[in-house]
């Protein structure tokens, strides 16, 4: 049951009026304190209600800031929250009140929340005709001519209701609601609330951050994403944005108590909050008017309309005939309080320079409106042009080569008839670009407007009330605490354009990317380097419009779903046999098997002993597989491989390197042929998307007369290599067609037949030296396969093994791994692949560069096996190899590093692949690889170590 | 906030009161360096102050020090593979430590030190390797484990369970960052105090050769002669060299950056992980500043594709889950210009008298004093500094490649 509070709690709070629901009381904390408001409310307009003037501190001089603004404007009242979500810095004006809020003031600087973000955040693509930014009067009724057509329309605004500026305004809000019901009943219209467009990029691609769960507080449903990403494309985009109010530097413009005279209307309309008891309003405008008029009205005394401008026109008149004071062609030219404003000096303005005797206000409230800047930040960003109007005062929209229309206040117009007309045509002739100018007209009957009394006096420049002392405290940046001063000493240092005052400054820079200070610089700027405000122009507008929490960007991307995980079809029978996993590229693959009690070294040694003295198995399915096929096939693998590979014979395979235009290895592997027209590429598991990708290039932006087509069949086929002298005693209990003699079924062939009654293709490849197969079958059939082939080899003691035992037998017979044994600067001949580098083709991708006056060098890094003298001393991955000992002083000259260094059980001891300047010369030789404080003493060698006549082959 | 505490931003150092002049264009000089970026004017600073050559003018088309080196992310280290890269760099990096004194400007230069996270078994190799190298090289340099990566950055999550682990990442103590704005700045007086002309909003838009020698430039405001003429543009450079005649080796690429809004310090080092793609630091302010990943198309623009700013937001919060609820406050970008190797040419082009900077690619900033004192030498003595040696045009044609995409090698 709803609390009835004493009204001394809510000093502020009007009697009637506003948005909110006075039925219900939420209570809050700030700084520390309990404090209570409704729902509606903002956390601004909850503290004003109950008198709390100073919010935060400001962030160079430390000084006491209020509320200024009403939205996303505002530069001063910043705050972190607590609960019942956590926030490291937000203006307490866009933060929606609810129920056990707890926030701090912040003096100009965040805290990030200590702990997890339990929340979760997604994203959403939307397609429509047309997007409508801004759902003020403009935007409605762009976005409803829009509707009638027909048209898929978007309509975003950032608020939590739409209707802009007419919230809370009596018959104008009456046609807001209207609106807004009449796009409720439009099926192919989405209307998204709470959701800032915040980028405008190229070909009409938009983003916007949708909040969803703040405003419901601790009661938000655990399951809503907390913000949503929208990625809108949209046909055509109807910027309806709406402007800003511009403030005035004069001195102690930042007390706490001076704030916008469109925001402090907005308090009393929306939110049936007073801004103060007496308020002085200073104008260069007609804006100032109805917010002195609407908060006379709500009960604050208006001690003063002080207008810039002599002849200040209808609305004073109007003024005056409520009784209200005003003085024409005055300034407010200070102000006194401490910190919270009790007094505003006044003088005579005369050609810009204050004059006369000082009149001292006395007021809790000033209200300032020194022009409106039309909202052009989305504008700007999607490549649009402004230009200043000089009638206006501000810089609107010129010309932009995307499909936007920009209308309202946005465009620079300013009376209630004025938007909404513009609006309706532009969402008329946004969704139908025929549309004839008499289909366009008057489409919408605007609301009655109370602020246009049919003619106003025109706005005047004013920048700054000059003061008779330095105007240190003539701020044009309140969260940047830069003052006319800064920009004074920055002209005065030669600096002349917007981007270095700015960058001199810092205005601009900061929370609100300069929505309220940013035409006020370049006004201030061009009065003091004596230039035109249009000469200047304004700093570039950059995304976001407003701030963008990363969690919402990284969205569902985190964790787990970060990069996909990738498996193979034998997953599962790795993790049974208690695989430790490596992660190559996005694969899991098993690194090595322990057995109960047993470290990776012993494991890795058991494994390695099986391959080499019986028979053992590996799961080999993420090596890449391309499936090339096409009647120029041949040619194609021919110009991209550096040996031959169009005379390869269907049934046979060849190993093939490729390079890159530099001639050096991009990738190797095998390629079998299996048609005329068709062969199957493997590649490395790292490389397979980098390799297609490179076939993809070259096919579409080289070679396009080629008729070749390209797929990845990587996951189309699960591999179990099966290694060992045993090996084929293992296959052809499981596959009895298989010939099993080498004359039949020769190294280097593959066969299609059935494994354990599945069909298979059989590879006799070898990564190891010894007989081995490579058993390709369909990946739901894998696990039948590969628990057959465990059975079958139960009697031999067949053994399951990792990458790191396929490393140690690869390199045991000095088969180097292209991404290990590479880097992008090692040729097919550094690492000892000459003899597959084609010298009778023509040409291939590298071969140019392989006859470079470097490349061709013979003293190149080259592959070679280091030995290290004691021989159980394990090289370190990556250590460094020098000629000489001791070492010298550095730099000291490097001959070149270990590529891998591994303990062999075959051998007894343990080697490194190395690439050394010179290696294959220095054969023999004694070198060093320092390691820690010691120098490690080796013997270069050639490196194949095991095996070296290759006769372990054929079993 | 308590009573009697200074204001965060109370303490930041402020700009002095006289920068630059705004000259006019005269009708020659001996030397004219086109683009003012930081590159130009740190040449300018150094033909000037190293060399007695101070009859120069620094042409830039927009605005001073407006191009990458207004958008870059301002880290500095050298800890570079490559014996060639790591002079160079280490070269400036010394240089760095000095420039302060040198320039007696605040340029907010913070050895906070640079973490290189390793996430994979051939990261490691390859970590270890750069460490082995540098220390060699005499940079110092370090490998850490996971361990003393978190004791470096407590922020960094280093839990087994992250989809890509930190397994440990190298450590270069005299690393940092600067404020790039007051560094350019720095140089931009120093040159204009010594005497040389820096020249605004002046595009360059014919160089002028004669019997295989520059003469001079034309220019927006009109034509300027010179003896001598050093290129400065980065990626624009391509479009100056077909100006004078040839060719350059460089592709142009968006590559975005991003600020947060101003926040407590969380955040005392740098941190850079190509795997995961990652590199941030906290500025003095206390904005995070972070890069994101290149875009792949190449273009002029300054703009790059919103995609690219998501996934780094992801990558980010992989390493960092502190950051979820900090806000990308403003984003931007920069063209990084880029050689087949990844690595600059600077030295003497075809043109005789018409010397080249360019193609840094993403190491630009960190290099500015040492490419500015090392093209100054080259443009004073006609002759490449020999830390430039390397990196000359020519080894396009040769082969002799100082290839930095190499430590980028894939896995297996």
């Amino acid at each position: 049951m709803p609390r009835q509070l004493p009204s001394s709690a809510h000093p502020f709070r009007l009697p009637t009026g506003g948005r909110i629901d006075r039925s219900r009381t939420l209570t809050f904390r700030f700084d520390g304190v309990a404090y209570t408001g409704h729902p509606g409310d903002t956390l601004a307009s909850a503290l004003l209600a109950c008198g709390v003037r100073q919010v935060a501190t400001s962030i160079k001089l430390g000084r006491a800031r209020g509320v200024f603004g009403v939205g996303s404007e505002e530069p001063n009242a910043l705050v972190r929250i607590e609960a019942p979500y956590a926030e490291a810095m937000v203006t307490a004006t866009t933060v929606e009140l609810c129920e056990g809020l707890v926030a701090f003031g912040l003096p100009g600087r965040g805290r990030l929340p200590d702990g997890p973000d339990p929340a979760r955040y997604d994203a959403v693509y939307a397609h429509c005709d047309v997007l409508v930014v801004g759902a003020g009067p403009a935007g409605l009724a762009a976005a409803l001519a829009a509707a009638r057509t027909g048209a898929r329309v978007v309509l975003a605004d950032e608020n939590g209701e739409l209707g802009g500026s007419l919230l809370g305004r009596g018959a104008a809000d009456d046609w807001g609601a209207r609106a807004r019901d009449e796009l409720a009943g439009f099926p192919q219209t989405r209307v998204l609330r709470r959701t800032t467009v915040f980028g405008y990029y190229d070909d009409n691609y938009l983003l916007a951050l949708e909040r969803r769960t703040a405003h419901l507080g601790a009661a938000a449903p655990a399951h809503v994403s907390r913000e949503r990403v929208w990625r809108i494309r949209a046909g055509r985009v109807v910027l309806a944005t709406g402007a800003h109010e511009r403030p005035i530097a004069f001195a102690d413009n930042d007390r706490p108590g001076v704030m916008l005279a469109s925001a402090a209307r907005a308090y009393v309309h929306r939110f049936g909050v007073a801004p103060g008891r007496r308020a002085v309003v200073f104008t260069a405008c007609d804006s100032g008017y109805p917010a002195a008029l609407d908060l006379a009205a709500a009960g604050t005394e208006v001690a003063a309309i002080v207008d810039a401008r002599p002849q200040a026109g209808l609305w004073a008149q109007r003024a005056r005939d409520a009784g209200l004071p005003v003085r024409a062609g005055h300034a407010v030219t200070g102000t006194s309080g401490d910190p919270c404003l009790t007094s505003v000096a006044v003088r005579e303005l005369r050609d810009g320079e204050p004059t006369g005797p000082v009149a001292v206000v006395d007021a809790d409230t000033l209200l300032v409106s020194g022009g409106w800047n039309p909202t052009v930040h989305l504008f700007s960003q999607a490549g649009g042009t402004l230009r200043h109007d000089p009638a206006r005062v501000a810089f609107v929209p010129r010309e932009c080569r995307q499909a936007v229309e920009v209308v309202g206040s946005a465009a620079g117009a300013f009376t209630l008839a004025e938007c909404v007309a513009d609006g309706a045509r532009a969402g008329a002739r946004a969704a139908n670009r025929e549309a004839t100018e008499a289909d366009l007209g008057h489409v919408l009957a605007p609301p009655p407007d109370p602020d246009d009394i049919g003619g106003g006096a025109p706005p005047v420049p004013l920048w700054l009330v000059p003061g008779p002392d330095e105007p240190r405290t003539h701020f044009v940046d309140l969260q940047r605490d830069v003052t006319v001063a800064d920009l004074r000493r920055a002209t005065g240092a030669g600096l002349s354009g917007v981007e270095h005052l700015k960058r001199y400054t810092t205005a601009g820079t900061a929370h609100d990317q300069g929505r309220t200070s940013g035409v006020l610089t370049t006004g201030v700027a061009a009065h003091l380097l004596g230039v035109e405000v249009s000469a200047l122009g304004t700093t570039t507008y950059r995304p976001p419009y407003t701030p963008v929490p990363f969690a919402a960007l990284a969205g569902r991307d985190r964790g787990a779903l970060h990069d996909p995980v990738r498996v193979t079809a034998l997953h599962d029978q790795h993790l049974a046999r208690d695989a430790v996993f490596e992660n190559v590229g996005q694969w899991k693959r098993p690194w090595y098997y322990p057995l109960a009690g047993e470290d990776m070294a012993a494991a890795v040694a058991r494994e390695c002993r099986a391959a080499r003295e019986g028979v053992a198995f590996m799961d080999a399915s993420t090596l890449g597989k391309i499936d090339v096929q096409g009647a120029d096939a041949g040619v194609f693998l021919d110009r991209l491989y550096t040996n031959m590979i169009s005379t390869l014979k269907p049934g046979r395979i060849r190993y093939g390197v490729m390079c890159r235009a530099d001639g050096m290895v991009l990738d190797d592997g095998t390629v079998l042929r299996t048609a005329d027209d068709r062969f199957l590429v493997t590649t490395t598991t790292g490389n397979a998307a980098a390799v297609l990708d490179w076939m993809e290039e070259w096919l579409q932006t080289e070679w396009p007369q080629l008729r070749v087509h390209c797929a990845s069949v990587t996951e189309q086929w699960a591999t179990v290599a099966l290694v060992g002298p045993r090996s084929r005693d293992v296959l052809s209990a499981l596959a009895p067609q298989l010939p099993s003699s080498s004359d039949d079924f020769p190294f280097m062939a593959w066969r299609d037949t059935r494994v354990a009654g599945v069909a298979a293709r059989v590879c006799r490849i070898s990564f190891s030296g010894e007989l081995a197969y490579e058993i390709n079958v369909p990946p739901w059939y894998a696990p039948h396969v590969w628990e057959a082939i465990a059975r079958a080899g139960a009697p031999y003691g067949i053994t399951p093994y990792g990458t790191e035992t396929m490393h140690v037998l690869r390199a045991e017979k000095g088969y180097p791994v292209v991404g290990q044994d590479t880097d992008g600067t090692v040729t097919p001949q550094d690492l000892g692949l000459g003899w597959a580098v084609s010298a009778k083709k023509r040409d291939f991708v590298g071969k140019r560069s392989h006859a470079r006056a470097d490349t061709a060098r013979p003293d190149r890094k080259q592959l070679v096996a280091l030995l290290p003298d004691d021989r159980h001393t394990l090289l370190p991955e990556g250590g460094q190899v020098v000629a000489d000992a001791p070492l010298p002083a550095p730099p000291v000259p490097m001959l070149g590093h270990i590529t891998s260094s591994y303990r062999s059980t075959a051998l007894g001891r343990t080697f490194a692949l190395a690439l050394v300047r010179g290696g294959r010369e220095r054969v023999g030789q004694r070198i060093y690889v320092p390691v820690g404080s010691v120098l490690v003493p080796v013997t270069v060698a050639e490196p194949v170590l095991y095996d070296p006549e290759g006769a372990r082959r054929d079993g | 906030m308590s009573a009697g505490t200074r204001p965060p931003g109370a303490d930041l150092p402020e700009h002095p009161d006289h920068l630059w002049r705004e000259p006019d264009p005269k009708r020659s000089y001996d030397v004219v360096i086109v683009g003012g970026g930081g590159h130009g004017l740190a040449t300018a600073h150094y033909l000037a102050r190293a060399h007695g050559i101070t009859n120069v003018a620094v042409l830039e088309r927009g605005w001073l020090a407006g191009g990458n080196m207004a958008r870059n992310t301002t880290i500095i280290r050298s800890n570079y593979l490559w014996d060639e890269s790591a002079a160079v760099y280490e070269f400036a990096l010394k240089l760095w430590e000095g420039l302060e004194a040198e320039l007696d400007y605040p340029l907010l230069f913070s050895q906070r030190g640079v973490l290189n996270l390793a996430h994979s078994l051939q990261d490691v190799r390859d970590s270890v390797r750069r460490v082995e190298a540098n220390r060699l090289g005499g940079i110092d340099a370090e490998w850490l484990d996971a361990d003393g990566v978190r004791e470096v950055c407590p922020i960094v999550d280093i839990s087994p369970a992250a989809r890509y682990p930190v397994l440990g990442g190298t450590y270069q103590p005299r690393a940092g960052i600067a404020k790039h704005d007051h560094v350019a700045w720095a140089l931009a007086r120093s040159a204009d105090a010594a005497g040389v002309d820096l020249i605004q909003g002046c595009e360059v838009t014919g160089i002028d050769v004669r019997g295989g020698r520059v003469t001079g430039v034309r220019t927006t405001r009109g034509s300027i002669a010179a003896g001598r003429v050093a290129l400065c543009a980065a990626g624009h450079t391509s479009v100056l060299a077909a100006m004078a005649g040839f060719e350059l080796p460089l592709q142009s690429h968006p590559l975005q950056a991003l600020v947060s809004e101003l926040l407590e310090p969380v955040h005392p080092t740098v941190v850079m992980s190509n795997a995961v793609h990652v590199y941030v630091s906290q500025a003095h302010k206390g904005e995070l500043v972070m890069g994101a990943g290149i875009d792949a198309y190449t273009a002029y623009t300054q703009r790059g594709a919103f995609h690219v700013v998501e996934r780094q937001m992801a990558a980010a919060l992989e390493l960092f889950p502190v950051f979820a609820r900090a806000h990308v406050l403003r984003t931007w970008g920069g063209i990084v210009d880029v050689t087949p190797d990844a690595s600059p040419i600077v030295g003497r082009s075809p043109v005789a008298g018409l010397y080249l900077n360019c193609g840094w690619g993403t190491g630009g900033f960190k290099a500015t004093p040492g490419a500015g004192a090392i093209l100054a030498h080259t443009v004073a003595h006609d002759e490449p500094h020999p830390l430039a040696r390397p990196f000359s045009l020519d080894r396009f044609t040769t082969g002799a490649l100082v290839d930095e995409h190499g430590a980028a090698a894939v896995a297996h």
